[in-house]
Parts: structure tokens; sequence; C-alpha cells
């Protein structure tokens, strides 16, 4: 997973008109820039953002399928579900890097997480209450992940790019895993359709957001276009995954719980009822069902691995000082 | 945090006859765990049977400031490929 539309950029830069026409000419030649290359402040800024926003959301994103990995039905789930996790450790951990190529350090990332200060995608802050929530994560959360990372294969900045064509190998896997699992459940005992059900109509909603607020209401989008950051606003990649998961939905004789959705000959996509943005806002600002748990988990787990981070530093340096030593003899 | 943990760039090769290739980096107190690491975070999928780590500030990089001169003048060399020069077709494949 697990990226979401920016929260927040601002593309203000206050480069010569000259300097920015020239790095524009760049971008609309499709040319990848790279980290030493010169490139507007506001470029730097927003990519900084997003990809640190990308990768909170990455590490964020193990918490709520961590919860089940010791109560998974079975030794396959469980060995499955390991691995998604670890993947998704492994994608914040390439994100990461791609945001330090830009002058920004791990740990300083590290603190503006942990303080609150960087954002990460709204959907880790609602709870996973049952196994059905796994394979609706895996089914729906990555499979938005995947609609929005495909294009940014195709980002301007390489290091970004780079990374997500990683990341999207990796994540089919987890989409199909959680299908599975959902379809498990679909075809099992009333009380395991229901099960499957009941997730799909707390997760439809928050997966349907993670695309970011509607075009109308984001006003930073315009320049992340311009300058291939981004390839596809936010309400398009909305319509694509709608379009490619209600099918998805009605094979396994599930509804997706939303009265107003229709399909739309003319348009050739659905049609759905109103997004409730003020519960998007909510839960990005803090006011989640899980926010305060996820960064205390987070916290908890940077304080107490930090006498492992100073060992090993201090364990290398005394290694180093006893090869010097040595060759010095 | 005292120290920053020191950053590492990783090569993998794919399999034996090609070359390692640099695929991403990470952070890590030495070496040993350098290594470790890479292997967990860059070859979880069969990607590589051999890993190089090398400490980031050991590389040397070329200016992309001065690419253009830097570059730029090998394009005008044209006779240092083989179409540059003329063999009649009588003579077959050279
Ligand atoms: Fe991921
Ligand atoms: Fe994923």
């Amino acid at each position: 997973m697990y990226s979401q539309g920016l929260i927040g950029a601002d593309g203000a830069t206050e480069e010569t008109p000259e300097f920015l026409a020239r790095f524009q000419a760049r971008i609309d030649a499709e040319e990848k820039i790279e980290p030493n290359d010169a490139m507007p402040e506001g470029y730097r800024r927003t990519l900084v953002r997003q990809i640190g926003q990308h990768a909170h959301s990455e590490i964020v994103g193990m918490l709520p399928e961590g919860n089940w990995i010791t109560r998974a039905p079975s030794l396959k789930r469980k060995a499955a579900l390991l691995a998604k996790v670890q993947d998704e450790g492994g994608h914040g951990l390439y994100l990461y890097a791609a945001a330090e190529t830009l002058g920004v350090s791990r740990e300083q990332m590290t603190e503006e997480l942990l303080s609150g200060k960087a954002k990460y995608s709204s959907i880790f802050n609602y709870p996973t209450l049952s196994w059905a929530d796994i394979g609706v994560i895996g089914w729906l959360v990555d499979g938005a992940a995947i609609m929005n990372q495909i294009p940014l294969c195709r980002c301007s900045y390489g290091p970004y790019a780079r990374a997500m064509i990683r990341i999207c190998k990796e994540e089919s896997f987890h989409q199909r895993q959680g299908y599975e699992i959902v379809m498990t459940l679909a075809r099992g005992t009333p009380a395991q359709k229901e099960m499957a059900q009941d997730a799909l109509n707390r997760w439809w909603w928050p997966s349907l957001m993670m695309f970011g607020p509607s075009d109308a209401d984001s006003q930073h989008s315009d320049q992340s276009m311009r300058w291939k950051i981004k390839r596809f606003t936010n309400d398009e990649l909305r319509q694509k995954f709608i379009d490619a998961t209600v099918p998805q939905a009605e094979f396994l004789g599930l509804s997706v719980p939303d009265p107003e959705l229709r399909w739309n000959e003319a348009k050739g996509g659905y049609d759905h009822g109103p997004i409730d943005w003020d519960e998007f806002w909510r839960v990005v600002k803090g006011g989640g069902q899980m926010n305060v748990d996820r960064i205390r988990d987070r916290k908890k787990a940077w304080d107490e691995g930090a006498w492992v981070r100073e060992a090993a530093l201090a364990h290398a340096e005394k290694r180093a000082a006893r090869k010097a030593a040595l060759a010095a003899e | 945090m005292a120290h920053e943990t020191p950053l590492w760039e990783v090569f993998i090769r794919p399999r034996n006859g090609l070359s390692h290739k640099h695929v991403g980096s990470l952070h890590a107190a030495d070496e040993v765990l350098a290594l470790q690491a890479a292997r967990d975070v860059y070859t979880r999928r069969g990607e590589g049977v051999s890993i190089w780590v090398v400490p980031s500030k050991a590389i040397t990089a070329s200016d992309p400031d001065r690419a253009a001169e830097d570059f730029e003048p090998t394009a005008d060399k044209i006779y240092r490929h083989p179409t540059f020069y003329e063999i009649p077709d009588e003579v077959g494949h050279m």
C-alpha cells in the first residue's frame, strides 16, 4: 500500500521565470529529475511531503494488520499475512530512502511522524475488528493503493518512480490474498458471509476517501499535475477504483453499501453517493478511532528500540577501532 | 538521537553472469548489519544471488551541472561508431 492523495502540499516556489521554464521543459520532455539536479524549491518540498506521507502510511499500515497475525485462522493465512506486513515495512523503507535523496533525514521524518506533524493515510485510523477486515483491507485498501501507485511509477522524480516500480510488483499479491480471504468467507456459512459483508460495509467509504479530497477541493493538485508528480486527479483514480471493484463485489454476492450506486451507461462508469468529507478531515486531523493508538504504538516501538540502535552503533565503533589498532601494529 | 545511523548503497547481482546493479539504499550501523538488512529489504523474492553494500559517503559522483560539458562531446565523435565507415556490401558482414 498505501498512498493517498497528498494532504496539504504547497507548491509555492520563488525561482526566476527562466529557471522555472527550463525545469518545466525538462518535465514536458518526460525527462526524469534525479537527486542532485537543480529543481524548484516547491517541487522538492512537495515531493518530500508526499513521499514522507507515503512512507509513514506504509509503516503505520503494518499496525492494523499486525493486530491479526497471531490470530490468523490457519498457518497458510498466517504465513501470507506475515509476508504482506513485512512487504509493507519494506515499502516504507524504499520510500524513506527516496525522500532522503531530497535532503531530509530519516531521523527528521521519524520525528515528524511521532510528533504528529507529518500525516499518513487516514485509512489506518480505523480499527480491524474481525478476521474479515484483513481480507477486505487486502482487497480494497491495497486495491486502492495500487490504483494510486501505478501512475506514480511514471512520476517525474526518478528515485520515487523507481521505488514505486518495486512496490507495485509486490502489491498484487496483497490484493489477491485479501480477495481470496473475502471469497472464502463469502462462500462459507451464513455467519461467515455476514462477517464479510460487515467488513465491506465498514471499509468501503474509508477506502474511497484514500484517493484524497474531491478535485474541486484539492487546490494543490494542478501544480503536481504540471510537474508530473501525479498523472491523474483524485476523482479520476477514485472512479477507476469504483469501476474495477463493484463487479468484484457482485461476483462474491456482497453488496456495496451505497444506495445511490448506479451504472451510468453514458459515462461508462458508476455514479456514486456523496462522500462524507467531514469524516475524512476529522480522521486526518487526529479524530479517528485509532489515531492515538497508532502514534502511541509507533512511539513505543521507536523508544523501545533506542537501545538496539545505540548498541549497534557502539558495537560498530568498537569493531572499527579494533580494526584500526590491528592495522597500526 | 546522538548519531545518525550511516547510509549504505545496495548493489545486487541478479544471477551469475550479470553484474551487480544498484537497487537502493538503507541505514545500518555497520557492514554486517547492512548486509543483513539488504537481504531482508531487497531480496525477498529471489532478486539476487550476491549483495554488495557500500557506504554512501564513499561514493564520489559527477556534478550534474557539468553533464553538458562532460557527456555531450561524445555525441559528436561519430567516427567512434562502426556505422561511420563505409564497407561495400560485397565484403560481407564485418
Ligand atoms: Fe505497500
Ligand atoms: Fe500492500
